[in-house]
């Protein structure tokens, strides 16, 4: 039988704090912001990391949600479910990490946007954002290009990402985002 | 012209615009679809400006808020600066922040420098 003390146990070193594999819908974004919010609180911990945790959270959160453009007449998995997984460490710092499908004519664009907004340092990430805040329509999806950088202004440190090739169509995308 | 008024909810702010010319946001903005929430106000926002008046008020206290929010607030800010710069009505931002909150005056100093209408960044305790 599959060890669940075992897994429980993986989890709890891991110093997990909530975990999900499943579709994202509003929903279930309402319902985690909820508990995290609820449990940062019970934490104690300061208000800017609070603030902060939260912000970059419902960034990945949306983006979870947004983009599934995945092509399933090839893919084993639903292709909405999505993986997310917080955890928080002994000092306060906080990982998100989030899973999801990619199509692969799509992975191209977004590496070299990812690799632009690691190359940046604090002022030139200020000097994306207001470009891409006032330059840029938005897109059908709403998000409008501006929630990695985002994520990377407000965290403070480099995205962490890769990218794993499933099927002649699709790819996984890996996100660590740290906040401390 | 009505008053436009919206409750606060978990995921979208207390709206309140009123046709004396004070426009208020309080809350968090952090909808999944925020073009969908905001345009309602973009709608009302056109009318009053089609014939405002003499001064109008911008009053944003936000938590939290979004991108995608972010792309609407700066919709916002565009239609009034276009008020103010024809001359049809002083309009004046008033964005809040925490005193704790550095990347809330952040993102007022953001709008602060793409918008030209007179902006207050106001520190609340």
């Amino acid at each position: 039988m599959f060890d669940i003390y075992d897994f429980y146990e993986k989890m709890e070193d891991g110093k997990i704090m909530l975990s999900f594999k499943g579709e994202i819908t509003p929903d279930l974004l309402s319902s985690i912001l909820l508990i995290m919010e609820s449990k940062l609180d019970n934490l104690g911990e300061e208000p800017k990391l609070r603030k902060k945790v939260y912000n970059v959270l419902v960034e990945c959160l949306q983006n979870l949600y947004h983009h599934n453009d995945v092509n399933n007449e090839t893919l084993k998995s639903n292709s909405k479910t999505a993986l997310l997984l917080i955890g928080r460490n002994d000092q306060s710092t906080y990982k998100i990490i989030t899973g999801n499908y990619i199509a692969n004519e799509n992975v191209d664009n977004f590496r070299d946007r990812l690799e632009k907004i690691n190359s940046l340092n604090k002022e030139e990430l200020k000097e994306f954002y207001l470009s891409t805040l006032s330059n840029e329509e938005f897109s059908e999806k709403g998000g409008g290009g501006l929630g990695m950088i985002d994520i990377a202004r407000k965290s403070g440190q480099k995205i962490l990402y890769s990218f794993t090739n499933v099927d002649e169509n699709n790819s996984f995308f890996s996100l660590v985002i740290q906040v401390s | 012209m009505d008053t436009l008024a919206i409750e606060m909810s978990a995921k979208t702010p207390l709206v309140k615009l009123s046709p004396g010319g004070k426009l208020e946001f309080r809350g968090r903005s952090i909808p999944e679809n925020s073009i969908e929430f905001y345009s309602p106000i973009f709608d009302w926002i056109d009318s009053f400006a089609a014939d405002p008046q003499p001064e109008t008020e911008l009053h944003i206290q936000l938590e939290y808020f979004n991108t995608s929010s972010s792309k609407c607030l700066l919709d916002i800010f565009k239609k009034l600066q276009t008020l103010h710069v024809a001359g049809k009505s002083k309009v004046t931002a008033h964005w809040y922040y925490e005193s704790d909150d550095e990347d809330m005056l952040e993102a007022g100093e953001d709008y602060q420098a793409i918008i030209k209408i007179p902006f207050m960044l106001i520190k609340i305790d």
